[in-house]
C-alpha cells in the first residue's frame, strides 16, 4: 500500500501529460466516485487546461486572431499549446514563443507578416507590465550646452521597444486592433515600430528608415553624434531633428548621461 | 543644473492605510469594474485580486489596484502557487507572491489546495490531490515555507474536485483539518466549491460543513457553477465562476454564516464577466445575509464545530 502511494503520489508528469493529450489513457488511480467512470470527469481538468490558455493567447494577440478568424485561431493555438505549454504561472508573459510557431505553421504561410504582428503584440504585452518610470523631460535636453550634445548617452526606458518588418507589420497591427479594414494597406512596404508607455497608455509609433536606424543606436547606447553621424552616413536626407522630438515625445528614454554624470535623476 | 524628480515609491513606513478584511461582502476585481468601485456610492467591503495578475513590474494593472488600495481593504489571493506540488514550491514564484504582498500589504493572504505546475509546465487549472499522508506532509511542509516567506499566516481554500483518487486514504474535511492543525494556516472556504464536490462525489454538504473546522475559516467565498453530465449521464458540476450563485449555495451560506457568525465573504465571478451592478447585486446579497445573521448570532459564533 505504502509502496503504491509512493509511485502513484509522484506521477504529476503523468497527470499532466495526459492533461495536454486527450489520447493518453488516464493517470493510475483516477477513479469515479463509488465505482464510477471517470473519463468525462476528467476531461473537465483537459477541458480547462486547453480553453484557458487558448483564451489566455487570444487575450495576448487580438490582432492575429483577428486576422486569421476566431475559430481558426482557438484550433491554431490548441496545437501551439500542446507543444509549448506555458513554463510559468505568470501568463501574461506566455507564448515568446508564438511568433516563431506562426512561421512554421504552414496554414498561415499566405499571410508573411503574422509572425511580426505577433511579435508586436507580445511586445506590447510586455511593455505594459514594464516597470514605471518618468520619460526624459524635454527640459533636460535643453538643458545641455550644444558643444556637449554630441556626448549625451540616453537610458532607455524599460517599456521601450523597437519592432522591424519586412512586412507593414505595425500598420497591419494597428488596424486590426482598431478593426478598421486592412484594404489600403500596402503589406509588402516594410516597416519599423517604437513601442512605448510615457505615462500610463502603450503607444506604438512608425518610424521613418532614418530614425529607426538612430532609435536603435540610441538604444543600444551610442551617444546622440554617434547615432546621428552613423544615420546620415546611410540616410542623407535624415531629419535629426524631427527624431529627436520624436524621441522626447515618444517618451522612450528616462534620463541622459554626459560622461559620468547622469542628468535626470531623482533630486538627492 | 537641471535635476528631476523620478517616480519611485515612497518607502519606509506603509504607503497605505491598514484594513483588515471586514466581515462583510467583497468582489473579485476585475479590470473593467474598477472606475465604478471607486466612483460608486455603494462602498464595497473588500476586493480580492488574483496576485499573479500583479506580478509584473509596473504599468496600469499596477496603478488601478493602488488607486483601489488606497480605498477599500485588499485580499491577495494567488491562483500560481502550485502547493500541492510534487517538484516543491518555485521559490521564484514565492518571491514575486511576497513581492506582492509587501507592495499591497493586503489584509488577507490565500492560496488553493491544489498543484497546477509540474516539470513540464504550469496547467493553468487547479488540479486534485489524493487525500492520504504523503500528500499531507508535503502540503503542510509547502504552507510553512510560504508562510515563512511571507512572515504572515495563510489561508487554504478547499478546492472543487471532479475525479476521487484510489490512493485517498482519508476525507478531504479529515485532510483539510490536519493540515490546518499542522502548518498552523487558517482556512478560506469555498461554499460553491462544498456544493460542486459534494454533487460530483455523492456527499452530503451538510455532512461536509458538519466535518469542516468551521473555527479556522476567516474567509469565504461564493461563485456560480454549471451543469455537466458524467459518464454515467448523471449531473456533474462545473466550478465556472460565469453566473450568479446558486440558490442551494445561498441556503448553505446563510448556514454557516449563522454557525460561525459573520464573515468577510467573497463573490467570485471570472468568465461571462457582467458589469459592475450586476456583481454589486451579488455582493448585496451576501451582505443581506451578514447583517441577517449579524451581531446576536455572533454572541454563539467561533466556537469549535466538534
Amino acid at each position: 500500500m505504502q509502496q503504491s502511494n509512493q509511485m502513484h503520489d509522484t506521477d504529476h508528469s503523468e497527470f499532466g501529460a495526459a492533461l495536454l493529450d486527450p489520447d493518453l489513457p488516464l493517470p493510475e488511480g483516477i477513479v469515479g466516485p463509488r465505482g464510477k467512470a471517470a473519463t468525462k470527469r476528467f476531461a473537465v481538468y483537459r477541458n480547462n487546461v486547453t480553453v484557458s490558455l487558448i483564451n489566455a493567447l487570444a487575450d495576448i494577440f487580438p490582432a492575429v486572431a483577428r486576422l486569421v478568424g476566431a475559430d481558426f485561431f482557438r484550433n491554431m493555438a490548441r496545437i501551439y499549446i500542446a507543444g509549448d505549454p506555458p513554463r510559468s504561472a505568470l501568463l501574461f508573459q506566455y507564448g515568446q514563443r508564438f511568433p516563431d510557431f506562426l512561421a512554421r505553421f504552414e496554414p498561415v504561410g499566405k499571410l508573411p507578416y503574422l509572425p511580426d504582428v505577433a511579435r508586436l503584440e507580445r511586445r506590447w504585452l510586455d511593455a505594459t507590465h514594464a516597470a514605471d518610470m518618468d520619460p526624459l523631460p524635454s527640459a533636460a535636453l535643453a538643458a545641455v550646452s550644444p558643444q556637449d550634445l554630441e556626448r549625451v548617452r540616453l537610458v532607455p526606458h524599460p517599456a521601450a521597444r523597437i519592432v522591424e518588418s519586412r512586412y507593414a507589420a505595425v500598420s497591419i497591427f494597428s488596424a486590426s486592433r482598431a478593426e478598421r479594414p486592412l484594404d489600403t494597406i500596402r503589406a509588402m512596404n516594410p516597416e519599423t515600430g517604437l513601442i512605448t508607455r510615457p505615462h500610463h497608455e502603450v503607444q506604438i509609433r512608425l518610424l521613418p528608415e532614418g530614425a529607426a536606424s538612430f532609435f536603435q543606436d540610441l538604444l543600444q547606447g551610442r551617444s546622440l553624434g554617434e547615432a546621428a553621424n552613423r544615420t546620415h552616413e546611410h540616410y542623407p536626407e535624415f531629419d535629426l531633428a524631427g527624431a529627436i522630438s520624436a524621441l522626447l515625445e515618444s517618451g522612450a528614454f528616462t534620463t541622459l548621461r554626459l560622461d559620468e554624470t547622469t542628468i535626470g535623476e531623482a533630486r538627492r | 543644473m537641471t535635476q528631476f524628480a523620478l517616480s519611485t515609491p515612497t518607502t519606509g513606513g506603509s504607503r497605505f492605510p491598514s484594513k483588515p478584511l471586514p466581515p462583510r461582502a467583497g468582489a473579485g476585481l476585475k479590470t473593467g469594474h474598477i472606475d465604478a468601485i471607486l466612483s460608486d456610492d455603494y462602498r464595497i467591503g473588500f476586493l480580492e485580486v488574483h496576485a499573479e495578475n500583479y506580478m509584473g513590474d509596473g504599468g496600469p494593472a499596477h496603478r488601478a489596484l493602488s488607486a483601489i488600495r488606497a480605498e477599500f481593504p485588499l485580499s491577495v489571493h494567488g491562483v500560481g502557487l502550485s502547493i500541492g506540488s510534487e517538484t516543491g514550491i518555485d521559490p521564484d514564484h514565492l518571491d514575486r507572491l511576497a513581492r506582492v504582498v509587501e507592495r499591497y500589504e493586503p489584509g488577507m493572504v490565500s492560496e488553493h489546495l491544489a498543484w497546477s505546475s509540474h516539470d513540464a509546465g504550469y496547467f493553468n487549472d487547479l488540479l486534485p490531490l489524493p487525500y492520504n499522508q504523503a500528500t499531507l506532509d508535503r502540503v503542510a511542509g509547502h504552507i510553512g515555507q510560504v508562510q515563512d516567506s511571507l512572515k504572515r499566516p495563510i489561508l487554504l481554500e478547499n478546492p472543487s474536485t471532479y475525479v476521487a483518487f484510489e490512493q485517498s486514504t482519508m476525507s478531504e474535511t479529515d485532510f483539510i483539518r490536519d493540515i490546518a492543525r499542522k502548518s498552523g494556516c487558517g482556512l478560506l472556504l469555498d461554499i460553491n466549491n462544498v456544493f460542486v464536490s459534494a454533487t460530483n462525489h455523492g456527499w452530503k454538504p451538510l455532512q461536509y460543513l458538519r466535518d469542516f473546522p468551521l473555527e479556522l475559516v476567516e474567509e469565504i467565498h461564493l461563485a456560480g457553477h454549471a451543469e455537466d453530465t458524467d459518464d454515467e449521464g448523471d449531473l456533474l458540476l462545473i466550478d465556472a465562476h460565469d453566473r450568479p450563485v446558486a440558490d442551494p449555495v445561498w441556503k448553505l451560506y446563510e448556514i454557516v454564516i449563522s454557525q460561525a457568525g459573520p464573515l468577510p465573504t467573497l463573490i467570485e465571478w471570472d468568465n461571462d464577466v457582467p458589469e459592475w451592478p450586476v456583481l454589486r447585486h451579488e455582493a448585496m446579497l451576501a451582505e443581506a445575509i451578514l447583517d441577517r445573521m449579524g451581531p446576536a448570532s455572533m454572541l454563539g459564533s467561533r466556537h469549535a464545530a466538534e
